[in-house]
């Protein structure tokens, strides 16, 4: 009995002990003149799309949820967006070489066609992130074209 | 019994937040098996741009300038090879076990024998090459081939710079990628095809042949 008072005080001070440890977010008020939508033409309706849906993790600004407030899930958080801007950083577009460009465009379209992207852990709490079969198609014939035009 | 239960506990506590908090550095070191094939024949007399615009791909007798820039590449192609024999026998785990010896092999490539204009072609050949062999080591067989796709453009475009001296058979499959179709490479003349496996195995067809 006393080993399991001690072991839930271990936790909960634990869960209270790392709310001060947080990471810095991923924050930046400059877009940068690499970015996809500096590039491209990208109409009003895909670049509405892009931003409630992609933006998040692929570009260096983040509008947080609530739930980043609370530890662990500001780490789970910054991890999702790290490995997602490693992958494909909106933001640095420009950067790309063109035979990257066109890989990632055809990874969009993959991704996006087999419901991988965006995550559905994202989706569950980001409800306006979820692309109605609509915003796929928009979104899928917008990206497909300017693929073939690279 | 409970101490045991809270040992657990705080165990899993402690891994949950470990898991979150550790970071992606899971770049393997990459031992280098095959990597030897850069110094050989280092005393050629050649000079760097005596070879341009010259692929020493369309005649039977390379010199051996081309052949230095052709061993270069064997490597990859070797991997490639392995890996797509992988695709056509529908098993994950080989073309996973390949999609890193070929990720290896990419970052042993050595462009120092090409010229300037080459080595940022071949820059962003393999920068490109590499993210599609990461990927092919880490995820499903439907998903291993769509990047199988855009790689073997990739090699295929590699091999236009640094020739070969294999002898290679370019193959297209029309279905595949929404029936926009997909180009791959054998060793062997016979059609077997990366993209569907055993469900379509002879359907393809011949490009053209490399060497």
């Amino acid at each position: 009995m006393k080993v399991l008072k001690i072991t839930i005080w271990a936790v909960l001070a634990l869960l209270v002990g790392i709310q001060f440890i947080r990471p810095t977010g991923n924050h930046s008020d400059l877009v940068p003149k690499t970015d996809f939508m500096k590039v491209n033409e990208v109409p009003q309706n895909v670049k509405g799309i892009l931003k409630t849906s992609c933006y998040d993790c692929h570009s260096n600004n983040t509008e947080y949820p609530w739930y980043n407030s609370i530890q662990p899930m500001a780490w789970i958080l910054e991890n999702h967006i790290e490995d997602g801007k490693e992958e494909l950083n909106f933001n640095q577009w420009g950067e790309y070489s063109s035979r990257r460009k066109n890989s990632k465009l055809k990874s969009i379209i993959n991704q996006v066609e087999d419901d991988a992207m965006p995550l559905s852990s994202y989706t569950l709490i980001h409800r306006d992130a979820k692309l109605s079969e609509a915003e796929k198609k928009t979104l899928l014939d917008w990206v497909s074209k300017l693929k073939d035009g690279l | 019994m409970k101490k045991v239960r809270a040992t657990t506990g705080i165990l899993a506590i402690a891994m949950i937040t470990f898991t979150a908090t550790s970071c992606k550095d899971n770049k393997k070191e990459h031992d280098n098996t095959d990597g030897h094939h850069s110094q050989q024949m280092e005393e050629s007399g050649h000079m760097e741009g005596e070879n341009e615009g010259h692929s020493g791909m369309d005649h039977g007798d390379m010199d051996s300038m081309d052949k230095e820039k052709a061993m270069v590449s064997s490597p990859i192609i070797g991997h490639y090879i392995k890996l797509k024999n992988a695709l056509v026998a529908d098993s994950k785990e080989g073309a996973a076990e390949e999609g890193e010896n070929l990720l290896s092999a990419l970052n042993d490539f050595d462009q120092g024998k090409f010229t300037g204009e080459q080595q940022k072609e071949l820059r962003d050949i393999i920068e490109d090459a590499s993210e599609h062999a990461e990927h092919i080591a880490k995820s499903p067989l439907g998903h291993q081939r769509e990047h199988f796709d855009v790689l073997s453009k990739d090699v295929i475009d590699l091999i236009a710079i640094t020739g070969t001296d294999k002898t290679l058979y370019q193959d297209f499959c029309p279905m595949y990628n929404n029936n926009k179709g997909a180009q791959w490479l054998s060793e062997n003349k016979e059609i077997k095809n990366p993209y569907y496996g055993s469900k379509m195995l002879s359907c393809g067809s011949l490009e053209k042949q490399i060497n």
